[in-house]
């Protein structure tokens, strides 16, 4: 038993040391969105996976199963996704770089594992193939209804750093970077699709993996008995030891001190508030990325994510060919929310078309940063029945406006 | 009486962070604690490869006093955050500290998964068949019949069995003992640290502050000798006649049998896979 157990943690160490040799087949190909998510997972060192069955995200788990144990990585299917986000959590604390996925149902009952790794300053991704909800809803239909959860969804304040990729090329880049993002800022990231991108196969050609990025959590070098968990730093990032390094710290998913004990003291706990606060707002240039095409003298802006982007890009390009002078802003991180883009977008512009899968999220977000723009030119464009709002909805919008 | 100087225990716990502690006086949980440092520190454990995890509940605030790798988790999931920890590292040795609501309530579902894969962890859950940190309310141990604040007239739900429910899901070693016989704490907790699968010890306590006090138990004192006289050991059980075993607190190891065991199987599958030539 015991020269087994060591054995086991032999491969999790040859693991660590050895990148596996990328087969090539993976890096010109024809893939899946969700596939996408698996093969950057892995290129950005994901050595462990925990995670249960749910449309439209289970080919990244059916993908890992099969992947992970050839480089000695661990795959587990749990009994829930509650257990699913612990076991993930647990394993960062070890070590490990951890991710799950799941859909809205599974991401629902993840959400006080999500809050608990945020307020731990645990490093770990949950990618959520969006499905139309609420509830069961329709399994295999898209929807964007957990923008919103995808921030708020745990009780709290607690600060979230959400991607959305547009196609399965950018799955897999996102991919690396919710990966790279939660090791730099130890916090549960967020990586939201489509479910459309989840299951839209785009032929892709993926960087070699030396040229792939790969962020690793910094580790202490001060001795045990100086360890802070929750180290201060002017830009919020901290060591961070894993269990049977020799630290012994103390995680609790209670308020804390920079140690990690429990505290009931307003300054302690502001202190900790703040910290979770500000590595976010203090790295917003880090943090947030967007795409801007055709914006220069736009007169129109359409502001859309994931799949919907798609469809503007679509639109755009013909009503520019019909002269009417549109672009399209499109937030690759959606939180933090672009807000700067988007004050810019709202001063240069006389009218802000918002296409979105829901019954209207992200034309909050716009809203709050509106000063001087009536109702009227801010143009929601909802859809809420499992189809998609089409190219062609869009360009007789902008028709309509312009 | 294995003999472990006070002063050894002391050197277990985090003194300059954590005290006073949050137990009332007279808990059982403080016994429970004492005896598992002194297990550990007989058998020579280092500390550095024990990870101490819990829930919420006044049974699960233990990590934070003992000085090893500590994880305090949600309510009724430290056995999930526990299986993530042992499975990427597992040469750790994972301890869980549970309640009995934390983990046959909320936890019920990871505690009869856990025990099903056989996971090399050892789960010591110390039973006072109430929630105690919440004030009162009835668990799923709590007798039939007996008054918790959210029983005013009687607990009219049957309560688990706890060890029963571990063998029927598969755990492979599983042992009742109670806070008053602080030895076989100590004897089952080096047992089931030492066992290669998933272990359950189930501690019956007291909660005299609330528990007690409802159900006019008495006070400490009164419980721990209701724990000597009204349990019997295991070998007993076919010795004496039918109406003395009935409505005893049976104690002893019930199960222990070698079985695969998780993490060593995963490895096993790694390499299996790996042989074929990593494609
Ligand atoms: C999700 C969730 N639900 C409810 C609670 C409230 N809660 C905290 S401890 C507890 C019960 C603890 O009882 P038990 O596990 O038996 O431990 P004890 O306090 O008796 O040692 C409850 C219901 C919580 N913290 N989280
Ligand atoms: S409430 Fe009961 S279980 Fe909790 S510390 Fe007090 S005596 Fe112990």
């Amino acid at each position: 038993m015991a020269t087994k157990k060591l054995k086991s943690t032999e491969y999790l160490k040859s693991l660590v040391k050895t990148e596996p040799a990328p087969e090539e087949k993976h890096r010109i190909a024809l893939l899946q969105g969700n596939q996408a998510v698996a093969y950057g997972a892995m290129d950005a060192g994901v050595n462990f996976f925990a995670g249960y069955p749910i449309t439209p995200s289970t080919e990244i788990a059916e993908i890992l199963s099969e992947e992970l144990p050839k480089r000695g990585g661990v795959y587990v299917q749990m009994e829930d996704e509650i257990a699913s986000i612990c076991a993930i959590t647990g394993a960062s604390l070890t070590g490990a770089k951890a991710l799950t996925a799941t859909s809205g149902p599974g991401f629902s009952l993840m959400q006080e594992g999500i809050g608990y790794a945020k307020i731990t300053e645990t490093p770990c991704v949950v990618v959520n193939v969006q499905r139309m909800g609420p509830s069961t809803g329709m399994p295999t239909s898209p929807a964007q209804g957990d923008i919103m959860q995808a921030k708020w969804g745990s009780h709290g304040d607690s600060p979230a750093i959400v991607l959305y990729p547009d196609s399965v090329r950018e799955s897999y880049e996102l991919t690396i970077r919710a990966v790279n993002l939660s090791e730099k800022y130890r916090t549960c990231v967020i990586l939201l699709l489509d479910e459309v991108i989840g299951h839209m196969r785009e032929a892709v050609t993926l960087p070699d993996l030396a040229n792939v990025r790969v962020i690793s959590r910094i580790k202490p070098t001060v001795p045990p008995h100086w360890y802070k968990h929750y180290d201060e730093n002017q830009k919020y990032l901290s060591p961070l030891a894993s269990y049977g390094e020799g630290y012994r710290f103390h995680v609790t998913g209670l308020t804390h001190d920079s140690h990690g004990f429990p505290t009931n003291k307003p300054s302690e706990a502001h202190e900790m508030m703040e910290r979770l606060r500000k590595k976010i707002t203090h790295n917003i240039r880090d943090l947030v990325q967007i795409e801007s095409r055709e914006m220069e003298d736009a007169k129109i802006a359409i502001f859309a994510a994931g799949i919907m982007s798609r469809a503007a890009k679509q639109a755009v390009a013909q009503a520019r060919a019909e002269g009417i002078p549109v672009g399209i802003l499109r937030p690759l991180t959606i939180w933090p929310f672009p807000d700067d883009a988007v004050r810019k977008m709202l001063r240069n512009v006389d009218t802000v078309i918002v296409p979105e899968l829901n019954q209207g999220q992200l034309i909050h977000e716009i809203r709050r940063l509106t000063k001087d723009k009536s109702d009227g030119d801010l143009i929601s464009m909802q859809r809420c029945d499992g189809a998609l709002i089409t190219p062609n909805e869009i360009l007789r919008k902008i028709k309509e406006v312009h | 009486m294995e003999n472990i100087p006070q002063k050894i225990i002391h050197e277990y716990l985090r003194h300059d962070k954590k005290f006073p502690h949050v137990w009332c006086a007279g808990c059982s949980n403080g016994i429970v604690l004492g005896a598992i440092i002194r297990a550990i520190a007989k058998m020579n454990i280092d500390r550095n490869d024990i990870v101490m995890v819990s829930g919420i509940g006044c049974s699960s605030r233990m990590p934070v006093y003992v000085d090893f790798n500590t994880l305090h988790t949600l309510h009724g999931r430290p056995i999930a955050y526990a299986t993530g920890v042992k499975l990427f590292k597992p040469h750790l040795k994972v301890i869980v500290v549970t309640g009995d609501g934390d983990c046959t309530a909320i936890g019920g579902n990871h505690f009869i998964h856990a025990a099903r894969r056989n996971i090399d962890l050892t789960v010591i859950l110390i039973n006072n068949n109430i929630y105690g940190m919440t004030g009162g309310q009835a668990s799923p141990t709590t007798p039939h019949m007996a008054i918790a604040t959210t029983t005013p007239y009687g607990n009219i739900e049957p309560d688990f069995n706890i060890c029963n429910l571990a063998i029927g899901a598969g755990a492979s070693f599983v042992a009742r003992t109670t806070a008053f016989h602080t030895n076989e704490v100590q004897n089952y907790v080096r047992d089931a640290i030492e066992h290669p699968g998933f272990s359950l010890i189930e501690v019956v306590s007291s909660c005299p502050v609330i528990y007690g006090r409802l159900n006019k138990k008495g006070g400490p004192a009164e419980m721990l000798k209701h724990m000597r006289d009204e349990s019997i050991p295991l070998t007993a059980v076919d010795k004496l006649p039918k109406e003395k075993v009935e409505g005893k607190i049976v104690r002893g190891i019930i199960k222990r049998v070698i079985e695969p065991e998780f993490c060593a199987e995963y490895a096993k599958l790694c390499e299996r896979v790996q042989a074929m030539g990593g494609e």
